[in-house]
């Protein structure tokens, strides 16, 4: 049956006395959310503590804004509710109007242009102005709320067009999504790399924009890293910036206690990372699932423990400072070099700059980056990668091919680990100064969220994942106090509208069909 | 029987099961079991529900480990592996013997052709030299796995697959996917081969095209096959010696014909005589 006879059985019903009535239900919607507004946004919303010059603590209402809310949330839940009774069209309209206006005056006054004050602030202070709330972002965020409205009205009213959501059509729209994915990460991938690399050149790059992008692509790496372990091999590693702090503090150590500078100690970071994964996975990779992610878990909070408190060695709380900054494959980024010696600027002949490191950072991490992408590119075509497919997929299956589950995990741990070891062990010649502050659980959850978003396994979806989590957090600073909010907006978003990450899609590692190409096309030469 | 303690096998003797026992706190899934299988001949492990039919097939695979008794098994050099020793991966990987499901276990993300080259795990991380060789793109490992590949889609020709070697497993057809199962365990060029219910939920059509399948199996490649089934056209068709098991006991032994005519076996399946 389609929706279409059922939305016509709806109709029908609504006639006889015991169907209910879709005004009276989406009244009754309506009420339960206003009161549940206010209940939520009374204290919240309606007072504002202040504390006013050399005075007592005090407080401010805002009862107008709380009563707009009430309003408009439960105004929201009437027409969506409508909407589930096939009645779209006031939702279409209101949603759509509501969205207009909100969004648009909002987005105008976030911006301050000058129309703002002259059209939308009446120039009377008693007098209440013409957006409902006083600060223009609240009315952005509104705005979106009206859009979502919107969006479920236009979608309800296409599918009763289309037929009905069967399992097939389904299908097809994932499958659709998943060429999309594809097709755009073919095309993205190489834009992003071409942009990567010119960023940093003279009329776009400021010193401030390139810093920034040195931190995106240093969870770039870490996201590709944590990908071969939660995405590939399927192992649900929460403790995965324990690998990170250990590269960074044997890079610390190294520099400052031997003098080794970052390249000799690069490959040490990765190594004792490596083996640190290889430790921790060898007596809990026999777990799964959430066992598996309970213990990565603690373990990342044991490494950081052990940081704060083996004062003797990692200096506890205060951590290690001075540690060597990169150096151009040996020759320093220094204004007076000591005696005898060749600095940077000199090499080449430059004027003198601390931008120049900065830019041979940004360049340090691209490479380190694409490294890692690389390797795992390749190694998902190995027999090792679709090993660690074949355990995400089904452990006991692979088993009974006689793949040893125990090393193909250990592998994917270790290896992941390692590209954090390297990645930190950059963070901590970056920084010059390293705390356990740094290596928090925050930091695990924020990685495996730019995996989970990106999509997991898709490496273009975790770089854009990336720039989205670290990037929009950097550029939506000036919003101040909406932040984290329009932050968390965006990732409600993503995940309603592509809950499988943002460019999720998968090629097999080996194809039948190119092949036969390759095999067919000589054919007609052989005849010579 | 008991006189062979020695780890010496029969001539064509492939497996030689011995005393078996298997019990899971006071429950006796398999008691005091003992039968052997034969390379190039089908054997049919019969029972009703809950004989320990399954059971048995996990100890062999190593999916458990026997409480009681010996499984000896001619390996792919002619050299005897005791199977209730080993780690159950290393079953398959040194002693090659493979398994199907009752439930289809196939890796449902991956393409078809993908899942018969997962199958072939162990011989190409040799080939590739375990990856490192094969990260630098050596041609050893690229010749090993064109052979793979090779292997895997003369496979899918033969169970007729070829067709959807780049869709993902999960979305065939339920028969489809029992075949493909086969194909991926006899990609690890087994020695012994174990089917649980291969024609589990297969129409007549399809039953009668794996009977001839697991036949050609059996003369082509000249290994053993070790099957479960309920479905009776097909064990009774194909095997060369059927095990009859009952509440965790072997209650006949024979060619079809014996076991079909066995008291005991007609009693287990149809029930006693109630004026006993």
């Amino acid at each position: 049956m389609t929706d279409v006879t059922q939305g016509r059985n709806h109709r029908a019903a609504d006639t006889g006395p015991a169907a209910p009535n879709p005004y009276v239900e989406s009244l009754k919607e309506a009420l339960f959310t206003a009161v549940l507004v206010f209940l939520l946004g009374f204290l919240m919303v309606g007072y504002q503590t202040e504390v006013l010059q050399g005075k007592q603590m005090s407080y401010v209402t805002r009862y107008a804004d709380v009563a707009w809310a009430v309003a408009l949330m439960s105004a929201g839940r009437f027409l969506l509710t409508l909407t589930r009774f096939d009645r779209t069209l006031p939702a279409l309209i209101l949603g759509g109007l509501a969205c207009l206006y909100l969004f648009g005056a909002g987005v105008i006054g976030v911006l301050e242009l000058p129309i703002y004050e002259s059209l939308f602030v009446t120039p009377d202070p008693l007098q209440p102005d013409t957006l409902p709330f006083e600060q223009p972002m609240v009315n952005v965020i509104f705005g979106l709320g009206a859009l979502f409205v919107f969006a479920a009205s236009a979608r309800t009213r296409r599918r009763k067009t289309v037929g009905g959501q069967t399992i097939e059509v389904r299908e097809a729209a994932e499958a659709r999504q998943a060429s999309f994915a594809r097709n755009f990460s073919g095309i993205l991938g190489p834009i992003l790399i071409v942009l990567a690399l010119v960023i940093p050149m003279k009329p776009w790059g400021d010193r401030q924009l390139v810093d920034s992008l040195v931190l995106v692509m240093t969870y770039v790496m870490l996201g590709w890293g944590l990908n071969i372990v939660v995405g590939l091999a399927g192992l649900l590693d929460l403790g995965y910036v324990a690998f990170y702090a250990v590269g960074a503090y044997t890079y610390g150590k190294l520099s400052t206690t031997l003098g080794l500078n970052f390249w000799e100690s690069l490959p040490l970071a990765g190594a004792m990372a490596a083996t640190f994964g290889i430790a921790l996975g060898f007596p809990v990779l026999r777990l799964r699932g959430d066992y598996l992610a309970i213990v990565t878990l603690g373990f990342g909070e044991i490494i950081r423990l052990i940081l704060i408190n083996w004062q003797a060695f990692t200096g506890g709380p205060n951590g290690i400072g001075n540690i060597a900054k990169i150096d151009f494959f040996g020759i320093p980024f220094e204004r007076n070099p000591a005696e005898g010696t060749m600095a940077f600027h000199t090499l080449f002949g430059l004027e003198f700059s601390t931008t120049q490191r900065v830019v041979f950072l940004y360049y340090v991490i691209i490479g380190l980056a694409l490294i890692t992408n690389f390797v795992t590119i390749r190694l998902r075509k190995m027999p090792i990668g679709r090993a660690w497919e074949a355990l995400r997929e089904d452990e006991t299956a692979c088993r009974a091919l006689g793949i040893n589950p125990t090393n193909t995990k250990l592998t994917a741990f270790a290896i992941g680990a390692m590209f954090a070891g390297f990645a930190g062990s950059f963070f901590a010649t970056r920084q010059g100064f390293i705390s356990p502050e740094s290596f928090t659980f925050i930091e695990s959850a924020v990685i495996l969220a730019i995996v989970v978003l990106g999509g997991m396994g898709s490496q273009v979806g975790v770089a854009v994942a990336a720039l989205l989590l670290i990037g929009l957090p950097e550029v939506l600073r000036e919003l101040s106090l909406y932040r984290m909010l329009v932050f968390g907006g965006v990732m409600v978003l993503i995940m309603l509208l592509r809950p499988k990450g943002l460019l999720s899609y998968r090629v097999p590692t080996i194809l039948y069909k190119d092949r036969k190409k390759k095999v067919m096309a000589p054919t007609p030469g052989a005849a010579q | 029987m008991t006189a062979a303690a020695t780890t010496h096998l029969a001539d064509n003797t492939l497996l030689e099961v011995e005393r078996l026992t298997m019990r899971f706190g006071g429950l006796v899934a398999i008691n005091d079991v003992s039968f052997s299988a034969r390379s190039r001949q089908i054997t049919g492990v019969i029972g009703p529900n809950g004989a320990g039919k399954t059971t048995l097939f996990n100890c062999i695979t190593g999916f458990y480990k026997p409480t009681v008794g010996r499984l000896l098994l001619r390996g792919p050099g002619g050299q005897p592996f005791m199977l209730e020793r080993m780690d159950g991966f290393r079953i398959g990987q040194k002693a090659k013997v493979a398994r199907t499901f009752q439930n289809i276990r196939l890796f449902p993300g991956m393409s078809v052709l993908e899942n018969l080259m997962v199958a072939q795990h162990n011989k190409l991380m040799h080939a590739s030299g375990w990856t490192v060789l094969g990260l630098l793109g050596l041609p050893v490992y690229r010749h090993a796995e064109e052979a793979a590949r090779d292997l895997a889609v003369s496979w899918l020709e033969r169970i007729k697959l070829i067709h959807v070697a780049d869709e993902p497993a999960g979305s065939l057809p339920y028969g489809d996917q029992r075949r493909l199962e086969i194909a991926r365990a006899m990609c690890t060029e087994p020695v012994l081969l174990c089917l649980d219910e291969p024609a589990a939920g297969l129409n007549p059509k399809e039953s009668a095209e794996l009977s001839a399948l697991l036949l050609s199996i059996r003369d082509e490649f000249g290994i053993g096959l070790l099957l479960i089934e309920h479905d009776m056209s097909v064990v009774m068709g194909i095997s060369d010696h059927i095990v009859v098991l009952d509440y965790g006991s072997k209650i006949s032994d024979g060619s079809p014909l014996e076991v079909r005519n066995d008291p005991a076996v007609i009693r287990a399946y149809l029930g006693e005589d109630e004026k006993e």
